[in-house]
């Protein structure tokens, strides 16, 4: 069976339809991780002991294991104990999750990297702990750490294609659905190749205009 | 949490997971050797060999690990290449991590000090000479503990490749939640040896960075 490009064509709006939901779930999911991950990353470093180290499993388990099982265990796992998430919220919340604790290392680091002084001085002002982590620590440590965020986020979209095996009609879905009408695996997979390629350059464009923003405003 | 269906079918998935540990070290080897490639054509004089590295980093770097194991597996026999199973979760892995590799490895390269090179020439060692006896050494140095995390991710990404249905720890996984309806404990069974095999690895690796770490 040689290849034949030609039965692409016919099933371009069903693919462009899943790119637009691989985008959905990318998004969806960036948003969770990046918020979840300040969020886990002050845990990590101002909470107290006993509501830390929970944190800390927590993390260490999503670090350890890998995507595809922490997603049949949102998926699957929460049916068992009587909550039942459509597949496409099940997709959101665990690629968002596994990005959010990989996201707060990044952040806790830029946490760090902003100067002490600047702690000091606005308590010294007399902001609460609350408040300074809020208006002053964290917006400066989110600033340095836009470009390691950044790759994390073009990782997500990549395996954003994960959530197809919980079945989820993103855009690697649709090839495969397509496939089954075409048996044209190799024509059908390349051209979802095609548009996560595509996809990608998007977003690493938009990047790189966040990060010359980021600079100037520096 | 049902201990005793955990004692019952635990020796499956160590089974399993011997699996997974020689799609990692296959997949990592292979691996190694298109970075190696990759970043000796990233680094070439010629500028359509170099053109050749960055279009297989671009690419492989560009689309889902998951759709190149389809093309691969799926795809593979449209054109003639025949692969069962775990040949395709191999060299597919493989092939994906290297492109990573070969960003670690030519970072590694180019951060060696020029003036090693500009003083390994005059001394008057040749091109190839200086590359093997002056630049690789001191990059294998600093390529150690960032390809530790390449192989890191690698264990990881192994569990792709149950996607192509081999009987590998996550597929063994999401097999036994299919017929025992139990998630958390094949999660754990499964999450535990995952962070064993990456705790080990990680440790090893570590010995070899403080090994080669200058004195």
């Amino acid at each position: 069976m040689g290849l034949d490009f030609s039965v692409v064509p016919s099933y371009l709006d069903n693919l462009f339809f899943g790119a637009l939901w691989t985008i959905g779930i990318t998004l969806g999911a960036a948003a969770i991780s990046f918020f979840g991950g300040i969020g886990l990353a002050v845990i990590a470093l101002y909470a107290p002991a006993l509501i830390r180290w929970p944190f800390r499993v927590f993390a260490f388990m999503f670090m350890g294991t890998p995507l595809l099982l922490q997603l049949f265990l949102i998926y699957f796992g929460l049916i068992q104990i009587g909550i039942d998430l459509p597949a496409f919220v099940a997709g959101v919340i665990g690629l968002g999750l596994h990005y959010a604790v990989y996201n707060s290392d990044i952040i806790q680091a830029g946490i760090l990297a902003v100067d002490k002084g600047q702690y000091e001085g606005s308590r010294t002002l007399g902001l609460s702990q609350g408040q300074t982590i809020r208006k002053i620590v964290v917006p400066q440590a989110v600033r340095t750490v836009i470009p390691p965020i950044g790759n994390n986020l073009i990782a997500l979209l990549k395996d954003s294609a994960l959530v197809s095996v919980i079945g989820v009609a993103e855009l690697t879905l649709t090839s495969q659905l397509a496939i089954s009408k075409t048996f044209r695996p190799f024509e059908f997979y390349v051209a979802a190749a095609g548009f996560y390629y595509v996809i990608n350059l998007g977003l690493e464009a938009g990047l790189r205009h966040i990060e010359r923003r980021i600079q100037i405003a520096r | 949490m049902d201990f005793d269906l955990i004692l019952r079918i635990y020796p499956f998935f160590l089974e399993a997971a011997l699996v997974t540990i020689q799609l990692a070290v296959y997949s990592t080897i292979l691996g190694l050797l298109c970075g190696a490639l990759g970043a000796y054509a990233r680094l070439h004089r010629l500028a359509g060999v170099r053109f050749a590295g960055a279009t297989y980093v671009s690419v492989i770097r560009g689309t889902p690990a998951l759709i190149q194991l389809f093309i691969l597996y799926f795809g593979g026999p449209q054109v003639g290449i025949q692969l069962d199973a775990f040949e395709a979760g191999v060299i597919g892995l493989g092939i994906n991590i290297g492109a990573y590799m070969t960003e670690t490895m030519r970072g590694a390269i180019i951060a060696v000090d020029k003036g090693q090179t500009e003083a390994s020439r005059t001394l008057g060692m040749s091109r190839a000479q200086t590359m093997l006896k002056v630049t690789l050494p001191q990059a294998m140095r600093l390529m150690i503990r960032p390809l530790g995390v390449n192989i890191n991710a690698q264990i990881k990404g192994t569990a792709l490749v149950a996607a192509i249905s081999v009987v590998e720890l996550t597929y063994t996984a999401q097999r036994y939640i299919g017929s025992t309806y139990k998630p958390f404990e094949m999660f754990l069974l499964a999450g535990v040896i995952y962070m064993v095999i990456i705790y080990v690895t990680g440790q090893g690796i570590s010995y070899l960075d403080k090994r080669a770490a200058l004195k």
